[in-house]
């Protein structure tokens, strides 16, 4: 009799975490609540820092998946969890030997910081938005023509206690850097900013890319948070910050204003976690039993977290957690 | 403008029986928008208002003047609220968006610091023997308006339309630090897009524009317009939001604030005076109303009845647009039919500016 | 006839980049790219020998520089002793010496 594990979450984490237990033996299901697998990374164009296409990676996950003999169960939400069972909304429980949670995160919605007018104004936009320009091969304003002038905002929905997201969803500065270098790409003469706070060039390659992007892209980089976002006359964008490094404010127009989104927990987090008695991080992502020696398993027996459902994390640690924790699920499971 | 957002901050509105409380400034530059305040919720729209001439300023000037300490406005807010009690009201409403700010203010320290409250009790029956209890509601007098919008719109004689062209007037609105830049829930539409005065606007067949500068503050801030060396600052907030404004062409400015009102209005003058600019129609300033006035035209007030002209910026070129008649011969006869003296020619009326008293000669 | 209030109306000190003409300081990070690489850690003025002695500040003159706030800047370079200690202490490896010089060659028939 094969050992069951029940994978919540088919993103690139339940995706990864999925294979390595299919490896190890286990019978798996991976239960997703979209019509499909790949999660977030369906709507992204390429990958930091090295400009790989998102569907390289998702494409070959999918392969193997399709190669392998998970079951793999789409259109299904999981309500509740616990060690041996996982309960989805339509009633059913399904048992199982151990569970790995991979849920994933939340995209901060741009429209709760109101100052940026996103959703009210045009030519406002979010780095999602972005990346799906970016993926349809046609990045323009909002009336169709050339953006000339391109502001992007980092931490939108990060590191702002004003929207309850103290923590920092790391990803987005590489990701405004690496966006930042897309748009002069595609429009060389353009002038493109990006507002920081700080900038965290947390991995391998990133801070020689963000030194390529300021002295090969001539991407200007101003330290200040932008603090509102109004029209001009012409359907342009007005946007004021402070230049802190000279200590003076600043303002101008853009064609284009880019919010850098941050992660942020999902909003069912706090029912599954109560249905198995798991704790939270006080970010609302979920809370590994140690952040060293037990980073991928919770504080409860039998229950683990791959992704981005315990902290933002980058494609490339996502995917490394997936198979650290198929392994502790399987050694749990007795495989 | 897609203003979605103001429909997340819902705020209770009390739809009768208000207790009111004056403003110290606007009776004197705008001294009859809160007359027409009182008669269009007792005439108009049939409402129990007490205007109690036992209240007395909330001291917010002084308070944000450093002059009056907190533990007193907190004492005087409290014998306010003493008095509308005494009064048999429950349902606070200011006009002025300071008092405004003020009074939520305490209410709110009230309520995460119950000790500070505790103290006000004992400040004020040490000082006058009076006990108060807090009020059901507090709303500003603009909040009152949005409530009755489509009342007045029903009751409407005329609409924030050019009566030549049928086309709405293009209004902006402005709306005083104090309503909501503090208390963001306090506010209809939060702080950044407020719908209070544009609520009224687009309801009476006006249209509100959305420019640049539309959240910057007007300048006042208490005491660095007081001393006359520091108003330079000051007056370049409105400068900077009047440069701002007038490639949209706004028909007029409406605030919900006394001095942001003021300022919008005078400084124009000033401005004109010293640099020359003027930024309506034809070499005229921008008329600033309050939403008083807005609404007592729309509701077919006459324009002299409601104080329009005691304006630094001359209302007629919008009078004329909204198709309102008027007596210009009666402009400046106060109640009664008494003279009231009649201001020097200015620059911002299209005075000449030959004519304006130098004071350097 | 203008009126003398006993005030005039203060200037914007925001600096307003669809103002600013940003001609010059393309010139200048065209010539010197590296310029844009500063992450404003600071140590070029930490270890600078006018800038211990005056307002000097390397830093944040060629960052206004950079944002076309041209205006004292050719003045501020010339406190520049070219001792050189700046360019040693720079993480980023920016020729700083060199850019002193640059924006005095670009700036000095401002």
């Amino acid at each position: 009799m094969k050992k069951r594990i029940i994978v919540i979450g088919g993103g690139v984490a339940g995706m990864q975490t999925a294979l390595r237990l299919a490896e190890q033996g286990a019978a798996v299901l991976l239960v997703e609540k979209e019509s499909e697998l790949g999660g977030k990374l369906r709507h992204w164009h390429v990958l930091f820092p090295s400009f790989t296409p998102a569907s390289e990676v998702l494409t070959e996950l999918r392969r193997r998946i399709n190669a392998s003999d998970i079951e793999v169960l789409t259109g299904a939400e999981a309500v509740a969890l616990a060690p041996k069972s996982v309960t989805l909304r339509d009633g059913r429980e399904l048992a199982c030997d151990s569970v790995v949670l991979c849920s994933g995160f939340t995209l901060f919605d741009a429209s709760i910081k109101e100052e940026y007018g996103y959703g009210i104004y045009d030519n406002v936009f979010t780095s999602v938005d972005l990346e799906r320009m970016f993926r349809e091969g046609r990045v323009a304003k909002a009336d169709g023509t050339r953006p000339r002038r391109i502001a992007f905002l980092h931490c939108v929905g990060s590191r702002d206690e004003k929207v309850c997201q103290q923590h920092c969803s790391k990803v987005c500065c590489i990701t405004g850097v690496k966006q930042a270098m897309e748009i002069k790409r595609l429009f060389p003469e353009a002038d493109v900013f990006n507002f920081y706070m700080d900038i965290r060039m947390f991995g391998p390659g990133y801070e020689e890319m963000y030194r390529e992007a300021q002295q090969r892209y001539n991407i200007h980089f101003v330290r200040g948070r932008i603090s509102e976002a109004s029209p001009t006359i012409d359907g342009r964008v007005q946007i004021k910050a402070e230049d802190t490094l000279t200590g003076r404010p600043l303002r101008m127009s853009v064609d284009m204003l880019i919010l850098l989104v941050g992660m942020r927990s999902n909003d069912d987090l706090a029912a599954l976690a109560a249905s198995a008695g798991l704790d939270r991080a006080p970010s609302g992502f979920m809370k590994p039993r140690d952040l060293f020696l037990d980073n991928v398993r919770s504080n409860v027996g039998g229950i683990f977290y791959a992704g981005a459902v315990s902290a933002p994390k980058s494609i490339g640690e996502t995917l490394n957690e997936g198979i650290a924790a198929a392994d502790a699920a399987a050694r749990y499971a007795g495989l | 403008m897609k203003r979605s957002s103001w429909t997340d901050y819902q705020k209770q509105i009390a739809d009768d029986r208000y207790y009111y409380g004056r403003s110290c400034i606007r009776q004197n530059f705008f001294p009859g928008s809160e007359k027409a305040f009182i008669d269009i919720l007792q005439r108009d729209l049939g409402r129990d208002l007490l205007d109690d001439p036992k209240h007395s300023s909330c001291t917010g000037i002084g308070y944000h003047s450093d002059i009056v300490p907190l533990e007193t406005i907190m004492t005087v807010v409290a014998r306010q609220f003493s008095l509308m009690n005494e009064a048999g009201y429950e349902n606070f409403v200011t006009s002025c968006i300071t008092s405004f700010g003020v009074y939520t203010e305490v209410l709110a320290t009230w309520a995460e610091f119950p000790e500070t409250e505790e103290r006000t009790r004992e400040n004020l029956l040490k000082a006058t023997g009076r006990e108060f209890r807090k009020p059901a509601s507090l709303a500003h007098t603009s909040d009152v308006m949005f409530h009755f919008r489509d009342r007045i719109a029903a009751q409407a004689k005329r609409r924030l339309v050019n009566v030549a062209t049928g086309e709405p007037l293009r209004v902006v609105e402005h709306i005083g630090c104090h309503y909501a830049k503090i208390f963001p829930k306090s506010g209809i539409g939060g702080s950044e897009f407020p719908y209070v005065l544009a609520g009224m606007v687009e309801s009476w067949g006006g249209e509100c524009v959305d420019y640049p500068e539309r959240r910057h503050c007007c300048g006042f801030g208490f005491r660095n317009y007081l001393v006359q060396a520091n108003r330079g600052y000051s007056i370049a907030n409105s400068h900077k939001k009047l440069e701002s404004m007038a490639p949209y062409k706004p028909d007029f400015i409406v605030a919900n604030c006394p001095g942001c009102a003021m300022f919008l209005d005078k400084w124009q003058y000033a401005i004109a005076e010293m640099e020359g600019t003027t930024y309506g129609e034809n070499g005229h300033g921008i008329p600033v109303l309050t939403y008083e006035e807005m609404a007592g035209l729309v509701l077919g007030y006459d324009p002299w009845e409601l104080g329009m002209q005691m304006h630094q910026v001359d209302v007629e070129p919008l009078l004329d647009k909204m198709g309102v008649e008027y007596d210009p011969a009666a402009k400046y006869l106060g109640r009664n039919g008494k003279y009231i003296g009649k201001p020097a020619s200015a620059v911002v009326n299209c005075g000449s500016a030959d004519t304006v008293y130098d004071i350097r000669e | 006839m203008a009126i003398n209030f006993g005030y005039t109306i203060s200037k914007p000190r925001a600096i307003n980049l669809d103002r600013n003409n940003l001609r010059r300081s393309d010139e200048i990070l065209h010539e010197m790219p590296e310029l844009q690489t500063c992450i404003g850690c600071g140590a070029c003025t930490a270890v600078c020998t006018a800038g211990n002695l005056t307002e000097f500040n390397f830093r944040k003159v060629h960052t206004l520089v950079r944002r076309g706030e041209y205006q004292g800047a050719y003045e501020e370079m010339n406190k520049c002793m070219l001792c050189g200690k700046c360019r040693l202490v720079c993480p980023r490896g920016i020729n700083t010496r060199g850019v002193v010089l640059l924006i005095k060659r670009k700036l000095g028939d401002l």
